[in-house]
């Protein structure tokens, strides 16, 4: 059985732009993509969204939704009251391309600045091997799908636009995280470059990237706040820095 | 010049948030909690009385290390002496409580609390925060952050001591063992908190095994990263648990020591 909804959707590009009401039916089991789906293809044929997978596997339509950052395709309308309005924007933490479309390439930018995996130089694809339990480690990480909803709730840029220079965001850290992680990556220097060249000590783990998460990775706990730790143990822990200049014991 | 949500290239949105739930309600009940958590913790402090019930004694007055100490309070001798302070001695609390409340304010998850309640740096998430410009953890004073697992390694000392105070509180005042009393249960309830909050800290996590590379050339140490992180998971409900846990056992020893309320047997073996 079908209900009536009120959206209020933003529309425009990067110099204007106002939210529309359109109201619309929604039937069981939709979630908000499919709803805005429907507005496009009944009321606003022109309506820029950004889609591709519908099953929450491909990241691309990252939205604000009543304020939330979200998958569109991930929202079930029933979790909406019947006759609320919902209030759908672009992400409000990259620059608008036009109506719920964001330029999200200072993402990719920031990933190309991360150093890729480098295993030892003795070792030829196909000999890599690592056990079970370090590969598990790091699987959580490789969960990804590059939503960018953690990138887009940091306040760190969200509210600051400034530190997109200096900061390249939770994203980022779990990728570092992951390859400090990896017993077969051969670059030491991972810790001292996430906090010296990528920011992470402007994280102050409010955990909002883990809250919007769709994936449950706990950026967090399992990666930001370990390579805080690691950063201590070679910057900020004299203790430890003695003792790894006695034992000259690296990649433990 | 307009920054953040409002930067010039960003969606032209007029509102900081467009969040529809309640989301100041867990920024504004930390802030309430926390901030009556700081004024109490002040006013024992420098009430300098009624810590010491033999063989009860407060968590904020333990170790009792000062010459200001009253008489049988110092289970570790008095080697502070004595500090005056404006012509009054100074309570031995001061001498204590700079540890926990380090370790506290250092702690990840009470960072996330107050970062958001006290400083709204943000307030929620999706919520712009008031603030013109943010450096986080990367200057004075926030860089000091760094110096957590300091804390915790005083920490854990505090506790050896704490739970050393719990077992004391199982004598008679006539030095008698195996005397049970809602007092010596309390003591032994606070000492189990503050060492599931400590063990379940994220520094600990780390030291006992995080910070490895290769888990599998180390099977103790992961076994041990494993079960530090089934406790870590937990770590916010244990930092709750064991604040409400120290404040409730000192006010239940004041109790006691000004003789509001007696320490009551409930049995002997």
């Amino acid at each position: 059985m079908s209900k009536k909804f009120n959206f209020r959707i933003w529309r425009g590009d990067s110099k204007s732009g106002d939210f529309k009401d359109v109201q619309v039916e929604v039937n069981e089991g939709e979630v908000v993509l499919d709803v805005i789906h429907r507005v496009q293809a009944t009321q606003m044929s022109d309506l820029a969204v950004r889609w591709n997978c519908k099953a929450g596997k491909c990241g691309s339509c990252s939205m604000e939704i009543n304020g939330k950052p979200r998958l569109a395709c991930m929202t079930r309308m029933n979790s909406f009251e019947e006759g609320e309005t919902v209030t759908v924007t672009p992400l409000r933490a990259f620059p608008v391309i036009r109506d719920l479309v964001t330029d999200v390439s200072y993402n990719y930018k920031k990933a190309m600045e991360v150093p890729a995996f480098e295993p030892p130089a003795d070792l030829q694809p196909g000999e890599y091997r690592m056990a079970q339990v370090d590969v598990e480690r790091s699987q959580e990480f490789r969960k990804c799908i590059e939503c960018f909803l953690c990138q887009n709730t940091c306040h760190v840029i969200r509210d600051h636009e400034e530190n997109k220079e200096s900061f390249s965001g939770p994203r980022f850290f779990i990728r570092m995280a992951e390859l400090d992680m990896h017993p077969l990556d051969t670059i030491k220097n991972r810790k001292q470059m996430a906090q010296e060249e990528h920011g992470l000590g402007m994280c102050n783990i409010t955990k909002c990237c883990t809250e919007v998460c769709p994936e449950h990775i706990k950026i967090t706990d399992n990666a930001i706040i370990p390579m805080k730790e690691r950063v201590v143990d070679v910057k900020y822990d004299p203790l430890r820095w003695l003792g790894s200049k006695i034992r000259k014991k690296e990649g433990i | 010049m307009a920054t953040g949500v409002f930067s010039s290239r960003r969606a032209s949105i007029k509102e900081r948030t467009l969040r529809t739930d309640k989301w100041w309600l867990q920024p504004a009940f930390t802030f309430g909690v926390l901030f009556t958590f700081v004024i109490y913790s002040t006013f024992r402090a420098f009430e300098n009385n009624y810590y010491w019930a033999d063989p009860l004694i407060s968590p904020f007055y333990s170790p009792c290390l000062s010459t200001a100490c009253v008489e049988g309070a110092s289970h570790f001798g008095q080697p502070i002496g004595s500090i005056l302070l404006g012509g009054m001695l100074l309570s031995p609390a001061f001498y204590i409580l700079v540890i926990p409340l380090g370790f506290r304010l250092t702690c990840y998850y009470y960072r996330k609390a107050y970062y958001r309640s006290f400083w709204m740096s943000p307030p929620a998430c999706a919520v712009a925060e008031p603030h013109k410009k943010y450096t986080g953890e990367t200057r004075a004073p926030l860089i000091l952050q760094n110096g957590h697992r300091w804390f915790f390694y005083l920490g854990l000392i505090l506790n050896i001591i704490l739970t050393y105070d719990a077992v004391i509180a199982f004598k008679s005042p006539e030095g008698e063992w195996g005397h049970v009393t809602v007092g010596s249960l309390v003591l032994t309830a606070n000492a189990t908190l503050l060492w599931l909050y400590s063990l379940s800290c994220h520094t600990c996590r780390h030291t006992i095994g995080g910070r490895l590379k290769n888990f599998s050339k180390h099977p103790t140490r992961y076994k041990a990263w494993t079960i530090v992180s089934k406790l870590n998971s937990r770590h916010p409900l244990f930092a709750w648990i064991s604040l409400f846990g120290v404040a409730l056992t000192d006010f239940y020893v004041r109790q006691v020591a000004s003789g509001s309320l007696e320490n009551l047997p409930i049995f002997t073996f």
